[in-house]
């Protein structure tokens, strides 16, 4: 048996899940019916993937560095200097790239989404779409939605890149690994397979953080602490469900390959 | 038409609305009063749907809005222009954009005539030029003329304004009041105006309905109202802090 507080919790926990598959559903709807406002579809992707470029690439590129320095140390032991790469090369690909892209996507995208439909919803914003017969999941959630299952993919694929090269370069350059061999064997071991995993992983991250973010200004507390709230509690939410749902996904996909 | 049977509506268990019941016919206008808080904005809201009731029916030209549809809803919503008590202008928007939101969503007009359309209700709300302002730009008065420019300006057959002179200055409410009168008989629209201020009310109401203590206490024209001897009516209308106090 569980405490109130907890059985609270729980009972709270499973209603927004159920609210979010509604939304979800209500978002189906509306792309099926083709209701996209291209214009707001536009700028969404100007805001969640330009935007985001900086972030994105200062954090692939000194993971990359990081990881490829980590793995030199311990393969130098066994004389594996040349192993580094491959090892940076899958790790990005499959899962540091998508998570980590995600993951900065979701602080500063996901918890601008809260925000700003959190401050529409405190401000009768939504209200007023409503009145003026537009449905806030057409104009509101949609664009954001699409945007962000097209912008994270690409992210990611930067973030990739901008990792091993980065890796690559302080292989060479700081660490004096012989780069001929370095990226061969990348080259090697990094299979296509390995890129693909990763961009379905961006593309699903892109839709829950949209979603998350939606959901959570959508459904805002009144005034600025129900906004700040939402804000937080987007970010944090997307991230843990990133983290959680990378897990399953990759147990799900690395069966799927081992089958092809 | 608008009628409303025997609607309730409670929040996190606080009744807020009970068993109120009245009828609006097309063309009327109607001013809805009553102390802060007890219930007009939200009895407002139920009546374009933005609020469903715990229970009672909200019906629109005979039709049922009640449990209907987010999506069949927003086909009834076109009926109705609604003016917010903060204007609730979209703030990434200018007043242009504003004002032709509901133009662009749902007629399938040429750039020109949206802005020939806008430029001519924005004349009508004493607000010309202002096309290129941002909403952060416009002052309280100003920013609820846009939000009824851009409530009027697909001509609804019916016109909600929720306190539509709440936080103006006595010169500013004069002239939305005067806004309103000439909106409602330039398009012949139906309006129901929430307010408590009794000179909106008396100005724009050719019937005012009362509610007090959840219901509505007092129907009727305004000369009725104001001139009421009811205690309840005379201490809302007089703005009297305490009863007794009116036996003075």
């Amino acid at each position: 048996m569980l405490n109130p507080l907890a059985n609270q919790r729980v009972r709270t926990a499973l209603i927004e899940l159920g609210q979010i598959a509604i939304l979800a559903k209500e978002v189906s709807a509306s792309v099926l019916r083709w209701r996209v406002a291209w214009r707001d579809l536009v700028y969404q992707i100007f805001f969640i993937g330009i935007k985001s470029q900086s972030v994105v690439l200062i954090t692939g590129a000194f993971t990359g560095m990081v990881l490829g320095a980590q793995t030199y140390f311990q393969f130098h032991k066994v004389k594996m200097d040349t192993a580094t790469l491959a090892v940076v090369g899958v790790s990005m690909c499959s899962e540091l790239g998508p998570v980590l892209t995600a993951l900065m996507v979701a602080g500063r995208v996901g918890a601008a989404i809260a925000a700003e439909l959190g401050t529409m919803r405190v401000t009768e914003q939504i209200d007023a779409l409503r009145a003026l017969a537009t449905h806030p999941v057409d104009y509101l959630v949609v664009p954001r939605l699409l945007a962000a299952h097209v912008a994270l993919p690409v992210l990611t694929l930067e973030a990739i890149m901008v990792g091993i090269l980065a890796s690559y370069v302080v292989g060479v350059t700081v660490l004096g690994i012989e780069p001929t061999y370095l990226w061969d064997n990348m080259l090697k071991y990094t299979h296509q397979v390995d890129v693909v995993i990763g961009l379905v992983k961006a593309f699903i991250y892109g839709g829950i953080i949209a979603l998350i973010g939606c959901y959570r200004g959508l459904t805002c507390g009144l005034g600025a602490e129900g906004v700040g709230r939402a804000t937080t509690e987007a970010a944090v939410n997307a991230s843990i469900t990133i983290l959680i749902a990378n897990f399953f996904l990759t147990l799900v996909m690395g069966k799927l390959v081992g089958l092809l | 038409m608008i009628e409303v049977r025997n609607l309730y509506k409670q929040f996190n268990h606080h009744s807020v609305l009970a068993d109120v019941s009245f009828r609006i016919e097309n063309g009327e206008s109607v001013a809805i009063i009553g102390r802060s808080g007890s219930g007009k904005s939200v009895l407002l809201k139920h009546l374009i749907g933005l609020l469903q009731p715990d229970a009672g029916e909200v019906l629109i030209d005979g039709e049922s809005i009640v449990a209907m549809d987010e999506r069949r809803l927003l086909g009834v919503r076109r009926k109705f222009g609604m003016v917010f008590q903060g204007g609730a202008l979209f703030d990434s928007m200018t007043v242009a954009e504003n004002v032709a939101f509901g133009l662009r969503r749902h007629e399938h007009l040429t750039e020109a005539e949206i802005a020939r359309r806008v430029a001519g209700v924005l004349e009508v709300v004493d607000l010309p030029g202002t096309e290129s302002k941002k909403p952060a730009e416009l002052s309280g008065g100003m920013r609820k003329r846009a939000g009824l420019a851009r409530a009027i300006v697909y001509e609804p057959q019916i016109v909600l304004y929720d306190e539509p002179t709440t936080g103006l200055d006595p010169i500013v409410s004069d002239s939305i009041d005067q806004l309103m009168v000439r909106v409602r008989d330039r398009y012949q629209v139906t309006t129901v105006v929430v307010t408590h201020d009794m000179r909106t009310a008396r100005r724009v109401g050719q019937r005012v309905l009362m509610l007090h203590d959840r219901r509505i206490y007092a129907s009727g024209a305004p000369e009725e109202i104001f001139e009421s001897s009811d205690p309840v009516v005379r201490q809302f209308v007089d703005g009297v802090a305490d009863a007794k106090e009116m036996l003075i």
